[in-house]
Order: C-alpha cells, then sequence, then structure tokens
C-alpha cells in the first residue's frame, strides 16, 4: 500500500494535535501501553461513572499511528457507555488485523476505518491497536499492556483481584 | 543542480571504490529487486547483510553433491561433508589469525557464543561479590546473559559510560577495577551508534588487572579487520549473517587454554570420547562445544563467505564504507530538522538519527515508500537510548556494496518525510 493512504489528513491532524492529552485529576480508571518494538508508551486515564466513561485522556511518546489512533479513540469514546467501548476495542482490532472489512461489514468505527491501512503493514498494526489495548486493560483495572509477549494482550488482560 | 546533487558529484569525481562496485553488485542478486515501484536501498545490513552468488552457490552445491552427517560415517559423502566442515573452520581461523584451528568454535551466532561462555567461563569461575564489566553501548545480548550468571551467582555489573558523541570514558573503565573484578565484556563496534571502541587498549588495562575479556564483534567482523591475536582479546564472538554468510551459524574465538579449562556448554552427541552411565569423557577442543549435529551448510556457507570477503578484501571495504559514512553523515547531518545520534571520532559504517517531530517508526514506513531498508526502534540497545534521552532511533547501515546514489535516495525519503509532516 500506498503511505498516503495510511498517513492521511486525519491521521496527520491528530498527530499534530492530539485531543484529550494530559492526565484526568481524580481519575477512576488508568493503565500503562507499552510496546517494546518501536518504544510506543502511552498512559490512559478515565473517568467511568455508572457503566459510562465521562471523560479519558492520554499522554505518553508514541510514533503517529499511535497517538492518532489514541487521539481519535479518546473522542470516539468519551461519553459512551464501557460495553459500546468495548464493542469499538473488538471491532478497531479485528479491523486492524484484517478480519473485519469496514467496507462489506456492519461496523461501528465511523472515521476510525482510517486505520484499515495497517493491516497491510503487519509492523505498524501494533501501533494503531496499543491504545484499545490499553483502553481494554484501563476498564478491566489491569496495570500494564504490552504488545509483546503474550499473543494478545486484550486476552490476557485481566482485573486486579 | 541543487547542492546535494552538486556534493554528490565532487564526491563521486574525488572517491570511487576500491573495486569494481558494479561488478560487486552483480553478485548480489537481491539488490536488483524493486520496493513499491522503487529500486530497493538496503541501509539495513547492520541488521544482516546479503548473500553474494558465491556463497549462495556453495550452499547449493553442498546441498546437492556433499551433503551427509560430519564427524561419523566412513562413507565417501560424510568424509566429503566432514572436510568441507573443518576447511571452513580452516579459513575462519586464518580471517581472525587465530594462533590453532581448536580455538574456532561454532555457535548459532553470536548471541549463543556470549550465553555459551556465561555458562563455560562465568558459571565455573564467578562466584558471590565477583564483578563483570561491560560498556553503556553493549547490544542486550552482551548485558542480559551477564546479569543472569550475577542473580544466579550474586555477582555484580559494573557499567563503562560513555560521552555525549558516543565514546566510552576510558579514565572512568580504568577506575571500575578492584580486586573483585573478573570478567569484561565489551563491544568491538556500537550497533547502535557505530562508535569503533579503542578495543585493543581496552583489553591490555583489564589484562594489566588480570581480567580477561571477551569483545562482541557482531559489529566489527563485517567492515575491519580483526586480529585476535594481536588485540590479545580472550574471546571473540561474530555472525555468519552480518558477514554475508547465512543465519543460524555464528563463531566463538577462545584462547586455547581458557577453553580447555571450561565446563562444555550443552551435552550431547558429538562433544563426547566416551560415554557409560558411570561416567563421561569429554571431546578435545573444539569439538567439547559443538554438541549435536550443526548446522552444517551454514558453516560451509560462512566459509564461502569468508573468502569472498577477503577476495574484495576487508581493508577495502572498510575505505569505501567509510566514504559512504563521511558522505551520509554530510548529506543526512545537513537536513535541516535532523539529529545524528553518536558522532564518535572513530566509527564504523551506521548512521543512527533522527527527525525532528517524528518518530522514528514514521519515517521507517515512509523510507520503505522509496524503496529505502532502514532500522527502527532501540536496536536492542536500550541503555543507549536511555544514555540519549530517545525512545529510539533510525539507523542506516552500511555495506560495501551501497553507492553514494542509495545515499542520496535516503536524502529524498528524509526530505519527504519532513513534508508529510510539516
Amino acid at each position: 500500500m500506498d503511505s498516503k493512504q495510511l498517513y492521511q489528513e486525519v491521521i496527520l491532524d491528530h498527530n499534530k494535535k492530539p485531543r484529550n492529552w494530559g492526565k484526568l485529576e481524580g481519575a477512576s480508571h488508568r493503565a500503562e501501553g507499552l510496546n517494546p518494538l518501536c518504544g510506543d508508551h502511552l498512559w490512559l486515564t478515565l473517568k467511568v461513572s455508572d457503566g459510562q466513561i465521562e471523560g479519558i485522556a492520554f499522554e505518553g511518546q508514541s510514533c503517529a499511528i499511535c497517538k492518532a489512533s489514541a487521539s481519535m479513540m479518546t473522542t470516539n469514546v468519551k461519553g459512551k457507555t464501557i460495553d459500546d467501548a468495548e464493542q469499538l476495542v473488538r471491532e478497531f482490532r479485528e479491523m486492524a488485523t484484517g478480519k473485519l472489512d469496514v467496507v462489506a461489514q456492519p461496523n461501528h468505527l465511523g472515521r476510525l476505518s482510517v486505520f484499515s491501512g495497517v493491516k497491510d503493514l503487519p509492523s505498524r498494526v501494533k501501533c494503531a491497536i496499543l491504545p484499545w489495548h490499553t483502553l481494554h486493560a484501563a476498564i478491566h483495572e489491569a496495570d500494564s499492556v504490552s504488545t509483546e509477549g503474550e499473543q494478545d494482550p486484550v486476552a490476557v488482560a485481566h482485573a486486579k483481584p | 543542480m541543487n547542492a546535494a546533487t552538486s556534493l554528490k558529484t565532487i564526491v563521486d569525481s574525488a572517491t570511487t571504490a576500491p573495486f569494481d562496485l558494479a561488478r560487486i553488485r552483480a553478485d548480489f542478486p537481491i539488490l536488483e529487486i524493486t520496493v513499491n515501484g522503487k529500486p530497493l536501498a538496503y541501509l539495513d545490513n547492520a541488521a544482516s547483510a546479503q548473500m553474494p552468488q558465491p556463497v549462495l552457490d556453495r550452499l547449493v552445491r553442498y546441498q546437492t553433491r556433499e551433503h551427509a552427517n560430519i564427524h561419523r560415517a566412513v562413507h565417501y559423502l560424510s568424509e566429503t561433508a566432514t572436510a568441507a566442515y573443518e576447511g571452513a573452520r580452516k579459513k575462519i581461523q586464518h580471517f581472525l589469525n587465530a594462533r590453532e584451528e581448536r580455538e574456532i568454535i561454532y555457535t548459532r551466532g553470536t548471541t549463543d557464543a556470549i550465553n555459551l561462555v556465561m555458562h563455560g567461563y562465568g558459571r565455573a569461575f564467578l562466584g558471590k561479590d565477583d564483578e563483570i564489566i561491560v560498556s553503556q553501548l553493549e547490544h542486550h545480548s552482551n548485558i542480559v546473559p551477564w546479569q543472569m550468571l550475577c542473580q544466579e551467582k550474586g555477582c555484580k555489573l559494573r557499567v563503562i559510560p560513555c560521552d555525549d558523541t558516543g565514546e566510552l570514558l576510558l579514565d572512568e573503565y580504568e577506575k571500575l577495577f578492584n580486586a573483585h573484578t573478573k570478567f569484561v565484556a565489551v563491544t568491538h563496534v556500537s550497533n547502535a551508534l557505530g562508535t569503533v571502541n579503542p578495543i585493543k587498549a581496552m583489553i591490555a588495562t583489564a589484562h594489566r588487572h588480570g581480567v580477561p575479556v571477551l569483545v562482541d564483534g557482531a559489529q566489527a567482523a563485517p567492515h575491519l579487520r580483526v586480529d585476535v591475536q594481536d588485540m590479545d582479546c580472550d574471546f571473540y564472538c561474530f555472525s555468519a549473517h552480518k558477514l554475508c554468510g547465512p543465519t543460524g551459524i555464528g563463531i566463538l574465538y577462545g584462547k586455547a587454554a581458557l577453553l580447555e579449562r571450561m565446563q562444555p556448554y550443552q551435552g550431547g552427541g558429538d562433544m563426547i570420547l566416551s560415554v557409560t552411565f558411570e561416567k563421561t569423557t569429554y571431546n578435545a577442543l573444539p569439538y567439547k562445544f559443538e554438541a549435536g549435529t550443526p548446522p552444517i551448510a551454514a558453516a560451509i556457507g560462512l566459509g564461502a563467505a569468508v573468502d569472498y570477503i577477503s577476495d574484495v578484501g576487508i581493508e577495502n571495504i572498510a575505505t569505501w564504507e567509510h566514504q559512504l559514512l563521511s558522505y551520509a553523515t554530510e548529506q543526512v547531518g545537513g537536513i535541516r530538522g535532523v539529529r545524528i545520534i553518536g558522532t564518535a571520532k572513530d566509527k564504523a559504517a551506521v548512521l543512527s538519527f533522527n527527525v525532528d517531530g517524528v518518530h522514528p517508526h514514521d519515517v521507517g514506513t515512509i523510507l520503505n515508500e522509496e524503496g529505502v531498508a532502514v532500522r527502527t526502534g532501540h536496536h536492542c540497545a536500550q541503555p543507549v537510548m536511555q544514555r540519549f534521552g530517545v525512545p529510539a532511533t533510525a539507523r542506516a547501515s552500511f555495506s560495501f556494496y551501497n553507492t553514494l546514489g542509495e545515499v542520496d535516495q535516503l536524502v529524498t525519503g528524509i526530505r519527504r518525510v519532513q513534508k508529510m509532516f510539516a
């Protein structure tokens, strides 16, 4: 694929001006995401009340794909219920790994489908997915996730006892 | 004509390879491929170098005409395979100028060679409170095995710091020695920065304190003359695949007297003289350390790679790579908004850099669009990244088959990155 297809205007814009950047005061959920392969490292804080994500923020050091993915994720899940956010996590992961065809199959991804191009760049899939793994971990109150080691961090992320 | 082109013209007329570059390139079939419709500019040689036709031919000839297990049967093929396998060992002995053939141990690669020494020497001769010196510039493979030993035996790891150019601080190195110092493990050339360490002087320092030295030569053996007797190292390790040979094979050179005292790393066939359920007598060097059937074809391929490198001439290779590095440093370093990381006076053909405001991974993906292959990430040298305060870098690393035109392709790619992220 052409990198222009991946580095679309919207991605470059979110990379340059990430939305919901920072740390939430009085967060109810938090998690750290790490991709040792390229050094992507982000921190996610959430305010959840009555099963609804009232606030979300992120910060860290990462490549453009990861940062834009995190930024667009925050704008998309803010105000959503945990269940709806988890559905987006699943769909985003399936899109990025080529299991969900965003054109042919019904989904709730909307503008997030700009990331569908990463499926052709296996080394970059993890960059796009990391924020979503981290969101899943935060919801389940696991301390940190890594894209290395375990086959599927989403599957192994677990809540603290 | 822009500034880059005019400079290139000057460089081209002033400096040409000390060999027929076109003919050399014709030996490497992979260099003909295109990537994303652009000619491949393979600048990831520090990760793995490409294989020339004579090495490929040697592998095919072995596998089609000469293969059987070695050191076993009395039949024709076994003897042919054994002769080729041992013949390659002899070539490697000469390549490193080792005193004896039995000082050349086949391993799976540099990592395996370091682990062999950690197990065979470290576990046998180091104990509680003993100290091991490594440097800030080490690849993880020359840190982690020693950390494992520290955990097991209660030893301590001491680290030689480096300055802002990526040169080791030799005064600080000298100060690390004390009565507890039992081993030094240091790289010859930094894989992340390209720094060539003054290895001979560093070995002499250690020897003045009666301490043996292991040298990680993975990034040095392909680029500069290695003479293990002259540098007087106790152990020297390198991998074949960075030297235009196959993956899965590498070399541990060790002084015979030390290897004799060491315990075997792995037990199995070929490393024994006799076995009963009561007692096993180990084989002589080098077989004591070569348990099981080795990657025979790969070893023979390494022999062919050593021949190829020797035919081109390691001094010629060093000269041309130095010119490539100088040109690339000038061109890439001259781009506003690009920072070169690692500016030691003596460097091998590695150029680590960052583009302001752009993560190296994005740089790598966009360079790939231009057909340019570079490595991005921490290069398995996270302590180096921490020292320079960056999570990662992009790294262009050159081999003797690279051209000045490929450096220009890299520069064009970097400019495109800047334009996209402007």
